[in-house]
């Protein structure tokens, strides 16, 4: 058994421990702004927060979370107003939409960790997200403009 | 063109969740049958569909009939109707349409199939017509409140007005007294705003979706659940047309949450893949996870099938030959053989391009229960017309008995016009009976695709001795997609040739020859973005800097002059009849020179052209027309000592005609050069005994924020002569690949013939 706070709400989990986190949080608990795209941390549409981190939820497993504090797009902000939220709204960020909840989620734990990123922190943290529909300049000034609010 | 009907109180309103008290409808019919079909349309056969009611409480809910994958379609079709009707934007809700081109493909032009960047061209019209019809209801039935003449009426930003004593209502103080005004047709149908008089065409919109995507609201093809849904994933066979021999399920079925093993049939040997399913063994469960560690424990034997001999060691320089050997003449001007015979110089280039794969960042998801009736679909389709008809063919049902939803597309480039995922989902469903969610992983899309695809060409030009073009020749050679519906093509398809090739924008040259040699089709190729227009832009925009080169000329000036000023390219003057001009009029949408040099001169002016460059710096232009846009590119590279790429700038300049919200232009054109970079540097799907190499973003990496331009500039050509508007999705694309090859070799004389670039300036 399992036990985690996610989003604020206390979860216990009796299932595979290996379970991914994406898939636990996505088909158990039907929180689905976190996306699966690759399934090997290779293109990080499924970034969620553990203990204000960023990890590729597609391959952490629920028992790294147990005893831990989730975060998922939609508990980043109960109002869906972070300054990286704000941001990403101002600068019209998204296309499609679908990577967008973890270039969001990997921009946040960006500036929880460093709330003054110099361009080159901020690409190589980034370069982690992969948008194909190529929005990766506006995320750049979206998360330099978030930057100036934390 | 559509006749269009007030359906305000309308039984058939009751199950569709619109509580409107005001609709209007627009009936779809090809325009030859409109005259026929109006004379039934007060019987009971013609279903009327929903393009925009306006509720009790003056909330205007706009029908989009065309699926969302960021290109914007959400937000510009609804700004179009919501700007003729004097709308107040705030107060539009935006309603998404099912698949039903009978109701919802109001131009009646591509069935519902949201692709080949045409939603815009094909709605602009319609669209302006039933937001005047709206307001046209809504002045009349002010005017009847008010007794007063309708001709004293007029609206403005949600309200109307009387001229006479000032007094004013909201749209939604009126809609009580819509039910019945008749919307007249003909000379007399409402009149439309003169353009000068919009308010949000033309103007920058954020995107409706904007808020749900940035707080994980929106829904995409695998977030929707229904009532009982199981999940289910597919091992496919490597090989294309390969098929299951044998498999053992027992320790995937042991796998906690796998509840069944089901095979979905092989594709017939006499039928066409299409969008078919492809078959293969099923694994079906209560979540995602369990189902994927199940299939990981299948074992399976395959029958490898038919095209293991498709091998890109030998089948690639099998494309080479072909472009070398041509045979099929498909555009001859001139004498192109007496013009190398007297030519200065004669030079020869061989250009390869690989297939490559989509990778939207959604990978395929579509949910059916097919026990239902009617059958039901959700899914993430481009064309859920098309969904409904091949799910229809799988399950032995008639159309009319499947429904299609569309959420959110997480991309689509192509990919999701296929419908093969659903049909997949319908037969487990059918199967289980139990309604069922079919999940691809990125390891899927990438091995079992549709792919772009790859193609050689053979360039050759003769020069005078004053380095002018006398003779252009080139022989192109790939897979046709039209293999899908018919596998034995050897050729390529009108289509294809429309694609950049048989429009070969050099107008100015006497002499031009353009030929298309054979190949088998050995794998399911499909459309990408951009499709062939990424090969023939590349090919031709690089051999003329060569030539330019050979010549000793200035490149823009030298492309400047194979393109001339003319202002139309007649192809029947070289023995071209009726090309296929992306399904539409060359009397409507004609190829115009003049403004493919248009756009390029600019190019050239706003990246500062011509100035001094530092060493190991570049700048190189490029230009393409495709989907009636006429777009050009400079990319300013500098190639490092160790041969890395930086790209610190780009200018793409657009011509796209008449466009509804510059925002949106700008986003997909920043967006191109971004899906450019990665068919120039990285695209590479190739195969080996006919199964494909790569399988996820290790091995088929894309752009990431640490290789893409960041500073992308969009400049849009303000044409108020061709008001026409154009495609904008895909024509940023294709000159995008060669203006980084011609920059590249501007900074170190190194040509790149072969995609990707990857690392062949590293082992320079």
């Amino acid at each position: 058994m399992v036990s985690i706070r996610i989003n604020g709400v206390n979860r216990r989990f009796h299932g595979d421990p290996n379970m991914p986190l994406l898939w636990y949080v996505r088909d158990e608990l039907g929180l689905t702004g976190t996306k699966f795209g690759c399934g090997m941390a290779l293109c990080g549409a499924c970034t969620m927060h553990v203990d204000g981190g960023a990890v590729r939820g597609c391959v952490t497993p629920v028992s790294f979370a147990d005893g831990k504090e989730v975060t998922t797009i939609e508990g980043l902000d109960s109002e869906g107003n972070h300054p990286v939220q704000r941001a990403w709204r101002a600068h019209n960020v998204p296309q499609c939409g679908y990577c967008q909840s973890g270039q969001i989620m990997s921009a946040a734990s960006l500036l929880n960790r460093n709330p003054d990123p110099s361009d080159d922190e901020i690409v190589a943290e980034m370069a982690g997200n992969i948008c194909r529909c190529g929005t990766y300049q506006r995320i750049f000034a979206a998360v330099r403009t978030a930057a100036q609010e934390v | 063109m559509s006749g269009i009907q007030n359906l305000s109180r309308r039984d058939f309103l009751k199950n569709t969740g619109i509580t409107g008290a005001m609709v209007l409808g627009a009936q779809v019919v090809p325009s030859p049958l409109l005259a026929g079909a109006r004379a039934q349309s007060t019987g009971a056969s013609i279903q009327p569909n929903l393009f925009v009611s306006i509720a009790g409480d003056g909330m205007v809910t706009i029908t989009c009939s065309r699926s969302e994958m960021g290109q914007g379609v959400r937000t510009g079709i609804p700004m179009i109707l919501a700007d003729e009707l004097e709308a107040d934007w705030q107060r539009v809700k935006i309603w998404q349409a099912p698949g039903d081109a009978e109701k919802y493909d109001p131009a009646g032009k591509d069935g519902q199939n949201t692709d080949g960047s045409r939603s815009t061209r094909h709605h602009l019209d319609v669209m302006r017509e039933l937001g005047a019809a709206g307001r046209y209801v809504l002045e009349q039935a002010a005017a009847r409140k008010w007794g007063v003449d309708p001709g004293e009426v007029y609206a403005k930003d949600h309200r109307l007005y009387h001229t006479g004593s000032g007094r004013s209502f909201d749209f939604g103080d009126v809609v009580d007294a819509a039910a019945g005004i008749e919307v007249p047709a003909g000379a007399d149908a409402p009149k439309l705003k003169d353009p000068s008089r919009w308010k949000y065409i033309g103007r920058d919109m954020p995107v409706v979706d904007n808020y749900d995507m940035s707080t994980g609201g929106a829904d995409f093809g695998a977030d929707v659940t229904i009532p009982g849904m199981k999940i289910a994933v597919v091992a496919r066979a490597p090989v294309y047309r390969g098929k299951v021999k044998s498999f053992d399920a027992a320790e995937a079925l042991k796998v906690q949450g796998v509840e069944q093993v089901v095979e979905i049939p092989p594709l017939p040997d006499d039928k066409p893949a299409e969008f078919r399913a492809l078959g293969g063994i099923a694994v079906i469960g209560t979540n995602t996870w369990s189902v994927l560690e199940g299939r990981r424990k299948l074992a399976i034997e395959w029958d490898d099938g038919p095209n293991t001999a498709h091998d890109s060691s030998t089948y690639d320089d099998q494309l080479r030959a072909a472009a070398r050997d041509g045979g099929h003449v498909i555009r001859d001007r001139g004498n192109v053989d007496e013009a190398f015979a007297a030519a200065d110089q004669v030079l020869e280039a061989e250009y390869f391009v690989p297939y490559f794969i989509h990778t939207p960042m959604e990978p395929p998801a579509a949910i059916v229960d097919a026990n239902a009736r009617p059958v039901k679909i959700v899914a993430a389709t481009q064309s859920p017309n098309e969904t409904r008809q091949y799910v229809a063919e799988a399950l032995g049902v008639d159309k009319s008995e499947v429904e299609c939803q569309v959420t959110l597309l997480g991309g689509g480039f192509g990919r999701k016009s296929k419908p093969d995922f659903a049909c997949e989902a319908a037969i487990l469903s059918q199967m289980t009976g139990s309604p069922v969610r079919v999940q691809w992983t990125r390891e899927d899309e990438i091995r079992n695709g549709y792919y772009h695809a790859a193609s050689a060409h053979r360039m050759k030009a003769g020069l005078d001795t004053s380095g002018k073009v006398t003779a252009w020749h080139h022989s192109g050679a790939w897979p046709s997609l039209i293999g899908l519906w018919a596998p034995a093509a050897r050729t390529g398809h009108p289509i294809e040739y429309g694609l950049g090739l048989i429009d070969t924008p050099y107008d100015a040259v006497p002499n031009l020859r353009i030929e298309n040699g054979e190949a088998d089709v050995m794998i399911r190729v499909g459309w990408y973005r951009s499709v062939n227009n990424i090969q023939h832009a590349f090919a031709m925009n690089c051999f003329a800097n060569e030539l330019a080169a050979a010549a000793g000329r200035d490149p823009v000036e030298f492309l400047l002059e194979l393109i001339g000023e003319a202002e139309v390219m007649d192809l029947a003057k070289d023995g071209v009849e009726d090309p296929w001009n992306y399904g539409d009029s060359v009397e409507e949408w004609p190829i115009m020179p003049k403004r493919l040099s248009n756009v390029l001169r600019v190019a050239a002016a706003k990246s500062g052209y011509g100035k001094p460059m530092p060493a190991g710096h570049g700048l190189g232009l490029a230009c393409h027309r495709s989907f009636h846009s006429y777009v050009a590119t400079a990319v300013h590279v500098v190639v490092r000592d160790d041969g890395s790429l930086h790209i610190p700038q780009v200018d793409m300049v657009v011509d796209c005609g008449r466009y509804v919200n510059p925002e949106g232009v700008k986003k997909q054109i920043e967006g191109a050069a971004i899906y450019g970079n990665t068919v120039a540097r990285h695209g590479l799907i190739s195969t080996t005994r006919g199964a494909v190499d790569q399988s996820n973003f290790h091995d088929y990496p894309v752009t990431r924020m640490n290789d893409a331009p960041l500073d992308v500039r969009v400049h849009i050509v303000e044409d108020f002569v061709h008001l026409r508007p154009c495609g904008v999705g895909e024509p940023g694309v294709p000159p995008y690949t060669p203006a980084l090859v011609n920059a590249i070799h501007d900074a170190t004389g190194k040509r790149i013939r072969r995609l990707p670039i990857g690392d062949q300036l590293k082992s320079a």
